[in-house]
């Protein structure tokens, strides 16, 4: 199915997606012109090629379709993703990947602050690098950054795993480097894989939390 | 051998009262701030601070018990392609699981659906037994996004985005370590035992203008099917309710500082945000000057507890109202049969407000199963039932006597101030007078 948004409006699209035609049914979306709510909240195992920019909230709540974005998206890519898998071949704005559940999301080019804020379960991978304050209160799931990450990397993290290639600018409240074993370098060489990314997964430290916020302390009143 | 000592002949201190000292003993002693449940306690303008003007000469009223009161109201005539009807316009505002058992769920749900009203779901997300035992079930959209997904999304009847509570304008929440039991940390996606931070604002945007976008999603993934409701504590409610429109709200939802919380500081909760009084006016007053009162509806909560207050939040201008410590109440909390229980705690019945601590006796504020078990949420459910019907026939006893044949007919003509406070707060003259202290200013 062929959707031109200069035709036809985001509606069309999300109507057509979460109707029982969609699941294994491939749709083209022509000239997206950085519109918002492109393809939110697909139900079905389909196939969404988006050739252009999207703006706000792209893949949205995306429950197991792939989709593909030739181009750069905008802020909240793929938030609170459940499943599937979410591809953007340029760079993504603030937020992407927020509270996502699981899935995979790959941006190929760079993310911006707040990458993964809040994920909860997800694996995302940034083949390049990361705004300031990726990875703030990430529950569960793991994000991968094959560049660089800015200020406060990992604040108040609980049990999400940070896998970084280049360096930190600073690490956030809690978040610390932590050892890579064998087994995370080949989990990590797996995800890597999935994402098409080539590079050697002993090239990555690991980044997690200290627990030691986990329980308020007053002793521990000035990281608060 | 100790003297006996009169008290009655102490004077104790207007600033350093015996609370006073108390709490100032227990930080020095436990170096944290109190946290609590609950809403604020301090005196301050209330509903009570109005009266009725019933019908005499001038107005003529209805029968009671013979003539028709209209209590229903539809809520998401905006945009929605399936509105809420309700049968009353009282419903349960959002405490979630994790901070409620799920009995009280249960029974909250039970209760709503018996009398034919809404409610709502909390931090936390929704539970198969809340949505099963619920008719009318609102769905909240909350920063920490603990439990959230597209499949309960679509289950709901509305979708509450929340920006703010009146417990707390401005401040995030803390589920602590104590209550999170197995399921509700699988729930949240977090380990058993933890303390569990809400955030204060949400992941995903950051103004009204990226909130226009994230209300259009929510309506695309839901199908433009269910209406979004956006609920503000009350602080600068003027505009705030006027942003929540030009949001894209079908209904806003302003909850003045009596809002309760299941764990917050008490200093937050007795010095920020503004009462339900003022705050009811100046939504309303924000939907006329856009000339979208009655097309977007208006719902007011934060310490209603009587037909009362049901009824002059209607007059002044909302369209229902939500209430929550109540319902709690209704259901059992601080009944006096548990008073030995609550000594142990420190505290008797009728003050009882650590709902943050897990070890309510009654069963509603914990996660405790031993505890939890004492509620039986079909007694429960009853009861709380039994309290909105009560609520309704006051409210609908109160329109009758202005003569109104709609409680939504009620209007502030029909409402007098009897304190220069509540009259200026409320832009409703003083009694005997027509006189409002203020008219004329802006915010």
């Amino acid at each position: 199915m062929e959707f031109d948004l200069q035709d036809a409006g985001v509606r069309e699209l999300n109507q057509a997606l979460h109707a029982d035609t969609a699941a294994n049914a491939q749709f083209s979306v022509l000239h997206p012109g950085g519109k918002h709510n492109v393809a939110t909240g697909a139900i079905h195992e389909s196939t969404v090629d988006i050739q252009g920019h999207v703006g706000y909230y792209c893949a949205g709540m995306n429950q197991n379709a792939t989709i593909n974005v030739q181009g750069n998206a905008g802020p909240g890519l793929a938030e609170n993703m459940m499943s599937g898998r979410v591809e953007v071949q340029g760079n993504a704005s603030q937020y992407c990947g927020a509270t996502a559940h699981g899935g995979l999301l790959i941006v190929h080019g760079d993310a911006a602050a707040r990458c993964g804020i809040s994920m909860k379960g997800v694996d995302i991978v940034i083949g390049g690098s990361i705004g300031h304050m990726s990875a703030f209160m990430a529950q569960s799931g793991r994000l991968v950054i094959c560049g660089d990450a800015g200020d406060s990397l990992g604040d108040s993290i609980y049990e999400a795993q940070i896998f970084l290639r280049g360096s930190a600018a600073s690490l956030g409240t809690d978040c610390v480097e932590k050892e890579m074993t064998e087994q995370h370098q080949k989990e990590l060489a797996a995800l890597l894989q999935q994402a098409g990314l080539d590079y050697d997964a002993a090239s990555f430290r690991r980044y997690g939390s200290a627990r030691q916020l986990y329980n308020f302390n007053i002793d521990n009143v000035s990281a608060y | 051998m100790t003297k006996k000592i009169d008290i009655s002949w102490l004077r104790e201190s207007a600033t350093f009262t015996k609370p006073v000292i108390r709490e100032i003993q227990r930080a020095a002693n436990e170096g944290i701030y109190d946290i609590r449940g609950a809403g604020a306690k301090r005196s301050i303008p209330t509903f009570d601070d109005l009266l009725f003007l019933g019908a005499s000469m001038s107005r003529y009223p209805l029968e009671g018990y013979r003539e028709t009161c209209e209590t229903e109201v539809t809520l998401g005539t905006r945009f929605a392609k399936k509105p809420i009807t309700i049968s009353t316009p009282i419903t349960i505002a959002g405490m979630s699981f994790g901070a409620l058992s799920a009995p009280a769920k249960e029974a909250l749900g039970r209760g709503a659906s018996e009398v034919g009203t809404s409610t709502t779901t909390g931090d936390g997300g929704m539970t198969p037994e809340e949505r099963g035992h619920s008719s009318k079930l609102v769905y909240q959209y909350l920063p920490s996004r603990y439990g959230m997904n597209p499949d309960d999304l679509r289950k709901a009847d509305a979708i509450e985005v929340v920006v703010g509570q009146g417990a707390k304008p401005g401040g995030g929440g803390m589920l602590l370590g104590q209550k999170i039991s197995d399921r509700v940390a699988e729930m949240r996606n977090l380990p058993k035992g933890i303390d569990q931070r809400s955030a204060c604002r949400h992941p995903d945007w950051t103004g009204p203008d990226d909130l226009e976008i994230k209300v259009q999603e929510l309506r695309e993934i839901t199908d433009w099917q269910i209406p979004i409701y956006i609920k503000v504590g009350a602080t600068r409610t003027f505009f705030d309710v006027q942003l929540a429109v030009k949001a894209g709200a079908d209904v806003v939802v302003v909850d003045g500082m009596q809002g309760g919380t299941a764990a917050t500081q008490d200093v937050f909760i007795e010095h920020v945000g503004i009462p339900t009084l003022p705050a009811t006016r100046m939504a309303v007053d924000a939907l006329k000057d856009m000339d979208m009162h009655r097309k977007v509806q208006l719902i007011v909560s934060g310490g209603i507890r009587t037909g009362a207050d049901v009824a002059k939040a209607l007059a002044m201008g909302a369209d229902a109202v939500s209430i929550g410590t109540a319902a709690l109440i209704a259901m059992g909390d601080n009944a006096d049969e548990y008073e030995e229980e609550y000594n142990a705690l420190g505290t008797s019945a009728g003050y009882y407000d650590d709902w943050q601590n897990g070890q309510d006796p009654t069963g509603i504020s914990t996660q405790s199963e031993e505890l939890a078990k004492r509620l039986d949420s079909s007694l429960a459910g009853r009861r709380v039932a039994n309290y909105l019907r009560c609520l309704t026939l006051e409210t609908q006893t109160l329109a009758r006597a202005a003569g109104k044949s709609n409680v939504r007919n009620l209007e502030p003509e029909d409402l007098v101030a009897l304190t220069v406070e509540a009259s200026a707060m409320a832009r409703i003259p003083l009694a005997g007078t027509d006189w409002i202290p203020g008219q004329g200013g802006r915010y």
